[in-house]
């Protein structure tokens, strides 16, 4: 990170842009004067204030990566939340609210480290909304044209309940996608519906041979799943990164 | 402060003479959970009281249902700012556990299974106070919630109403327990908001 | 919120305490011995704190509280935290 980055401090972001991802869940672009860039997978803290002087404070994943002031959230919503409800049906462009970023230097991917590239073979595996972080690094990945070979492996509900469809549907060169639905799949899916198994995580994950960079992020549930099949598959789980958002 | 979110209220916080001061009214009952959700078996489970003369009185989980058992409805108040009006419990009440006690020291340290702990006066567990609760709204008491069996003092903030109690222990003087060692207030009255020390 | 997140969370409020990211930082358990990076520790998030406990023995590593005029945060559980440089 560049000197006068102040991951710390509160800025304040004004929205430039929302966009309807699910029929529960939107992206939000802001303009956040002070970001100065983020590498891929990092979150930011928002804060809301009422006007009694009330605030409720959560954690995002970030889905844009690299330079600049715009900063991209992706956000579900939870039926019982306090932030997300308002962040996915109040929230419209103009409004403002206070950001702290960006933050975590370990749920991280970089197309370069101290000037050598990283060409290592990195899978990917995301449940529902957990797939923010994960398009960010897919995003630092085609703009830097990183030769690393992708691999993303997305757990959504339905075809309805994926984010960022269109860009996943026709990855970059150098990712490949696998989708797997656990409610509902579309006609002719050769998967049937269902959680993700080991077996699919070793019918179309990296394999622990290649010893891949992992990362995992998603409801604890599905995290935790995915985390001991890896292992159980012969992955170094010091390989294996998560990001737990909570829920069941 | 910073700036305010248009349109931002959060949870409602109205006023309300039965509701403490800033608190909010809460229709379902919350689950905070500071670490995992142990798993109990009533076979296993115990309670005891542990004397300063090295007396334990315990008690299994039959033992404890051929006690007279009470039924409570209290409002109850957690200091994470919710609380829930007329909740339904079923319990034990501790003057009945310490019945044939013989001590001297004012105060308790609670214990649970899973290594929380909470430091009560004694005299906040006793005249009807403080029960040892097993069922919440007909219902045998739900692991996330406690079960088998917490403790409710619904007097005081909820988190000194220990959830998987599995014993009190007699001490001379007030120790801080799991939250009052990390600045929670060593009584914790919602009417008078000591929340912190 | 039900379950636990990973420490990764804990990066914005100590960033309030702290001029280094915390989450990249190791710590070991005084309980078990444990080593590990502190984006790997189990942490639980409650309205106003956070416990985060070792991802191998569930013990108390560190409790954060915040108040909005207050943050405490205990160490107790940890032997040591190392910084990379």
């Amino acid at each position: 990170m560049t000197d006068g980055i102040k991951p710390n401090v509160w800025k304040v972001g004004i929205v430039a842009e929302t966009r309807t991802e699910t029929a529960s869940g939107r992206s939000i672009l802001l303009d956040v004067p002070g970001w100065g860039g983020n590498i891929a997978g990092q979150h930011a803290d928002v804060r809301l204030t009422a006007a009694d002087g009330y605030t409720a404070t959560r954690s995002y994943s970030v889905a844009s990566a690299g330079p600049g002031d715009r900063v991209q959230l992706a956000v579900d919503r939870l039926p019982t939340g306090e932030v997300s409800p308002y962040l996915v049906d109040d929230l419209i462009v103009g409004d403002q609210l206070e950001i702290r970023g960006p933050l975590g230097g370990w749920f991280v991917w970089k197309p370069e480290i101290d000037g050598a590239e990283q060409t290592g073979p990195v899978q990917l595996i995301g449940g529902g909304s957990g797939i923010v972080p994960l398009v960010a690094m897919i995003r630092s990945h085609t703009a830097s044209g990183s030769t690393a070979p992708f691999r993303l492996l997305y757990s959504v509900r339905t075809p309805d309940d994926a984010f960022f469809r269109t860009e996943l549907t026709e990855p970059s060169r150098g990712l490949d996608v696998t989708w797997a639905y656990t409610r509902r799949a579309p006609d002719g899916w050769p998967r049937p519906a269902g959680r993700v198994t080991t077996a699919d995580l070793e019918a179309d994950a990296f394999p622990a041979s290649l010893s891949p960079a992992v990362f995992v992020c998603g409801p604890t549930g599905f995290v935790e799943t995915v985390a001991n099949a890896l292992v159980e598959l012969g992955h170094d789980p010091s390989r294996i990164k998560t990001e737990r958002f909570g829920g069941q | 402060m910073g700036i305010i979110s248009r349109g931002f209220s959060g949870r409602s916080r109205e006023h309300n003479p039965d509701l403490p001061p800033g608190q909010y009214l809460t229709e379902d009952f919350p689950v905070l959970s500071a670490g995992p959700t142990p798993n109990i078996d009533t076979a296993d489970w115990e309670f005891s009281i542990r004397t300063e003369f090295g007396a334990v009185h315990s008690w299994s989980w039959d033992r404890l249902h051929e006690l007279p058992i009470d039924d409570i409805d209290t409002d109850i108040h957690c200091v994470t700012r919710w609380s829930k009006f007329g909740t339904s419990w079923r319990g034990v009440s501790l003057d009945t556990l310490f019945a044939d006690v013989d001590t001297s020291d004012e105060y308790v340290m609670a214990h649970s299974y899973g290594g929380y702990t909470t430091n009560v006066p004694l005299a906040d567990l006793l005249d009807g106070k403080a029960w040892i609760a097993f069922e919440f709204d007909g219902e045998q008491l739900d692991p996330e919630h406690g079960g088998p069996a917490r403790l409710l003092i619904p007097h005081l903030y909820f988190w000194k109403s220990a959830k998987w109690i599995r014993g009190l222990v007699m001490m001379d003087d007030d120790e801080p327990g799991f939250w009052e060692q990390n600045g929670y207030h060593t009584y914790g009255d919602p009417w008078l908001e000591q929340r912190y020390s | 919120m039900v379950g636990h997140v990973d420490g990764n969370v804990l990066a914005g409020p100590l960033s309030e305490l702290f001029q280094f990211d915390v989450t990249t930082a190791s710590a070991r358990c005084v309980s078990c011995g444990d080593v590990a990076t502190l984006a790997c520790a189990m942490v639980y998030v409650e309205p106003a704190s956070l416990i985060v406990r070792c991802r191998n023995c569930d013990d108390v590593l560190m409790v954060i509280v915040q108040e909005p005029d207050l943050t405490c945060i205990e160490l107790r559980g940890m032997a040591w935290l190392q910084v990379p440089r």
